[in-house]
């Protein structure tokens, strides 16, 4: 069953951990009484939550840069439409409780005077419904956008600044308050989903464990696409476009299934994001945060997947904590990442245990 | 043509003497400081005539001390002390009033208010100083002075302004002041009782863009006078046309200077991205750090502030430079060939600069000052006035522009640039050292970046994030126009500076932006190589 997995040792382990936190987590969280030494807290599982959600988004820029060699600056963007899709469904949830109590509009909409719920905002209070639009709405924008650039052969860098102007695009349209998205505050206060509380632990393990369930599903499709014949074609398409082209392949149709199956993973776990943060803000379509996760990438190394997920967890961490312990290092340090990664570390620190097995 | 403004009209007597005023403005006084001292002293009569009288003598007397009298009068800060009946001028202190004679002006020290009577003024005393002032300023030597003093006339024209501005009319030579006091006329004459009077008046202001016509005009459409309403029509008309076409050149005019912004920041980048193929993320941050120069250059020389930016253009340019350099040596060099590699590593760089900015200068924006020569407006008409900051910003984007043509085409540096970027190889075979050719590209882009910051600090916030909000302009209009072209940056910047005002009106400024990004992802699908493709190490 999981062929997949076959002489992927990082995917192995990856895996293992993963069914291991899963089972590990929510015991240590839920059983072991608070206070006890090995007593996870509520807030760590959120975090881990949270970085699980970003290795996801991590693997989904894997498959594209790593393996299709677009660098794309713009899977925040999709990162964050899922988000919104997922924000706009947990917004209609709250009902009456918001603090103007009213309960067919969301606050912001009663604070901009409106009279009822625009039209896209339609069906969003249905679950499955809003879960498809996780999915549909940054498919439908990749694709779009795809089948535009990649008919007409932008590459290279001339691709990776227009996907970088596309967030930037999306992110002044979100910062409007006429869009119908709440403007520069976003969607928050959320109260539950399909009637769980948010704050409430067992909620949290929940979404913690789905978190993990969509990182592995999405770690195995992204693989089992790798070691096809498909994945095979795509490396090529890497390595030298216009042969594979005249060997009669259509490039164009790969790289559009390819680009638009990443943004539905990254939209994917924009949507896990959201409800665990709580909030979702036109800030997460800056290229700024685009470019840092093609950074995680960058360190976990490239073309591994499973090297996706580590940077991601490695330079969140250390975000999480330096953002803490020393704000002012936290740019210095990320800038340094950057250079001294692309100077010294091209494959990334996958590659740096690959190196030690072919020396071995 | 303008006797029909002074005839059937009772000229009172004390305007009289205004006549000559003019003309003898520039020689000395014939009837001498007596004529003012005694008039002065009329002043302090109880009668009101009296003192109307008085103001009309004093007026006529050419005094060069007549002015401020008259506008402390009208203030009133006229005084004379009770005990020796002394006419002074009272400026209010804490305790009383600090006085100063008139007729000697020099300081008596303090008074109190029981010391001192005012020499009061009524509603018509007033009408007729304040004609006197403006009649006065008429006869400044300085143009500028009198052309002010007309416009200042505007709407408060009683009868006996009109009579200044008709004898002053005669004797003034500057066409410009000439032109502002036939407008003033005709003005009045549009509420004339006379038909005739009111039809040439509407037909002379036909072409005036002053916004009282239009009121005027206005009024008189609705006129039961089928024939003035329907001059007045017209004019309105023929007036709303000029004035949208106005609107048109003051939009073209404000997307030139953001163009010319747009051209600034991204002229660097045309250099290091266009000719050398370098994916420079942090040249936004070298603008920045221009803008930074400009303003410690002027913490350095507080005095100068005028100067201070003509030095911080060179400095700027040094500075940026050199980082220019340093990033190219340490860490450019070392990806030539690895593109994607080039834009994260240059990414990191601007985190690192833009930190460092912020851990020394604060992460608060700092205040460039704006040297005097850069404020203010040129009037062209009433309908459009062309600020001196963009202007100047359109007229430096052009100079700079046209200095790194030269540089480019004309050098012998702008020679090995060109041969390194068209065939490294054999540029390198004819003995051109490509790598040291390199940094000097790259240190000139990042320069030029300086210079863009130093002109940006006349028109922005400078903050440490100012580079960021550049960095994506600058890439999209280096790509629209072509990279690898020159022209093609200047074109591009500037289409898109006007596109994006032109839309700004009907679309609002984000959405006028937003659009314009739109534009330039389809375009580019269409035209991959942008406005003006052109062969370089980029293919």
């Amino acid at each position: 069953m999981f062929y997949m997995l076959k002489g992927d040792r990082g995917g192995q382990a990856l895996l293992l951990l993963l069914s291991i936190a899963v089972v590990l987590v929510p015991v240590l969280n839920l059983v072991v009484p608070e206070g006890h030494a090995l007593h996870v807290s509520t807030f760590t599982v959120t975090l881990l939550g949270k970085y699980l959600a970003f290795a996801l988004l991590a693997v989904a820029v894997d498959l594209v840069w790593g393996y299709m060699g677009i660098l794309s600056l713009g899977h925040g963007a999709f990162f964050a439409l899922g988000g919104y899709a997922m924000g706009m469904y947990l917004m209609l949830q709250i009902g009456d409780r918001g603090v103007y109590g009213n309960p067919d509009l969301p606050d912001f909409m009663v604070f901009l005077n409106w009279q009822e719920v625009p039209w896209f905002w339609q069906g969003f209070d249905n679950f499955w419904f809003a879960m498809i639009m996780v999915a549909l709405v940054p498919g439908l924008l990749a694709f779009v956008f795809g089948a535009l650039a990649f008919r007409s052969r932008v590459t290279g860098v001339y691709l990776s600044i227009m996907t970088q102007a596309l967030t930037y695009a999306l992110m002044l349209a979100f910062f409007r308050n006429e869009m119908g998205f709440g403007g520069n505050n976003g969607l928050t206060d959320f109260k539950d989903i399909l009637g769980f509380s948010l704050q409430s632990d067992s909620t949290r393990v929940a979404l913690f464990i789905a978190s993990a369930a969509a990182l592995a599903l999405g770690y195995l499709a992204c693989r089992a696409i790798v070691v096809s014949r498909l994945g095979k074609v795509v490396v090529a398409i890497r390595d030298t476009e216009d042969r594979v082209r005249f060997i009669g392949y259509r490039v164009d149709h790969i790289k559009l299934a390819i680009f638009t199956f990443s943004a539905v993973l990254a939209g994917i776990a924009g949507a896990l994001y959201v409800p665990q943060v709580g909030i979702i803000n036109p800030g997460e379509f800056s290229p700024l945060r685009s470019i840092e996760l093609v950074v995680w990438v960058a360190i976990g190394g490239r073309a591994t997947l499973y090297g996706a997920v580590l940077g991601a967890f490695i330079v969140n961490y250390s975000k999480t904590y330096l953002t803490g312990a020393a704000p002012e290092v936290w740019l210095f340090a990320l800038g340094a990442l950057f250079v001294l990664v692309t100077l010294y570390l091209p494959n990334g620190l996958a590659g740096l245990s690959k190196k030690k097995e072919a020396a071995a | 043509m303008l006797s029909f403004v002074t005839k059937n009209r009772f000229l009172p007597v004390w305007l009289l003497g205004l006549c000559l005023l003019p003309a003898l403005a520039s020689a000395t006084p014939p009837v001498g400081s007596d004529a003012f001292a005694q008039a002065v002293e009329r002043l302090q009569v109880k009668s009101y005539k009296e003192r109307e009288a008085a103001v009309a003598a004093l007026i006529s007397s050419q005094d060069e001390r007549v002015k401020p009298v008259l506008e402390a009068m009208l203030n009133a800060r006229l005084f004379y002390t009770k005990k020796d009946k002394i006419t002074v001028i009272g400026i209010k202190t804490k305790d009383g009033f600090s006085i100063t004679g008139v007729l000697d002006q020099k300081s008596l020290g303090n008074a109190s208010k029981s010391q001192l009577k005012k020499i009061k003024v009524n509603n018509k005393l007033r009408r007729i100083l304040r004609a006197g002032i403006a009649a006065l300023t008429l006869s400044d030597p300085a143009p500028e002075v009198r052309l002010s003093a007309v416009k200042q006339m505007y709407g408060k024209l009683g009868n006996a302004g009109i009579q200044i501005l008709t004898t002053h009319f005669e004797t003034e030579t500057d066409s410009k002041v000439r032109e502002e006091i036939q407008t003033l006329l005709h003005i009045h004459d549009l509420s004339s009782d006379d038909r005739n009077t009111v039809l040439k008046a509407v037909a002379a202001l036909s072409k005036s863009l002053h916004p009282e016509v239009r009121n005027k005009l206005e009024l008189l459409k609705d006129s039961t006078d089928q024939e003035i309403s329907a001059a007045s029509g017209d004019a309105l008309k023929h007036i709303q046309e000029q004035l949208a076409f106005y609107a048109k050149v003051k939009t073209a005019f404000f997307g030139l200077s953001l163009g010319s912004v747009l051209v600034l920041a991204a002229i660097g980048l045309a250099i290091t991205f266009g000719v050398m193929g370098v994916i420079n993320m942090a040249h936004g941050e070298l603008i920045m750090l221009g803008a930074y120069t400009t303003y410690v250059i002027q913490q350095l020389m507080p005095q100068y502030i005028g100067m201070s930016l003509l030095v911080a253009i060179p400095a700027a340019f040094l500075v940026s430079g050199a980082v220019g350099i340093l990033i190219e040596r340490l860490v450019i060099r070392h990806l030539y060939g690895r593109p994607l590699e080039t834009l994260l590593a240059t990414f990191g760089i601007s985190l690192i600069l833009q930190q460092t900015v912020r851990t020394i200068f604060s992460p608060l924006n700092r205040s460039v000052e704006t040297p005097q020569w850069m404020s203010g407006f040129l009037e062209i008409n009433p309908a459009l006035s062309l600020t001196y900051n963009r202007l100047y910003i359109i007229l430096f984007c052009l100079l700079v522009f046209a200095v790194l043509f030269l540089v480019i085409k004309k050098t012998s540096l702008g020679l090995s640039v060109r041969a390194v970027s068209q065939n490294r190889a054999m540029a390198r075979a004819m003995g051109i050292r490509a790598s040291r050719v390199d940094a000097l590209t790259f240190g000139l882009g990042s320069g030029i970046a300086g210079i863009a910051g130093v002109a940006l600090s006349q028109i922005t916030n400078v903050g440490p994030n100012m580079g960021q909000d550049y960095i994506i302009d600058s890439f999209m209009v280096v790509v629209f126009g072509g990279v690898g072209n020159l022209w093609g940056t200047l074109i591009g910047g500037f289409s898109l500076g006007i596109a994006n005002k032109f839309m700004e009106p009907w679309a609002g400024a984000v959405l006028a932006k937003i659009l314009v990004l739109v534009f330039i992802i389809l375009f580019i699908q269409k035209r991959p190589r942008g406005l003006f493709p052109q062969k370089g190490r980029v293919n």
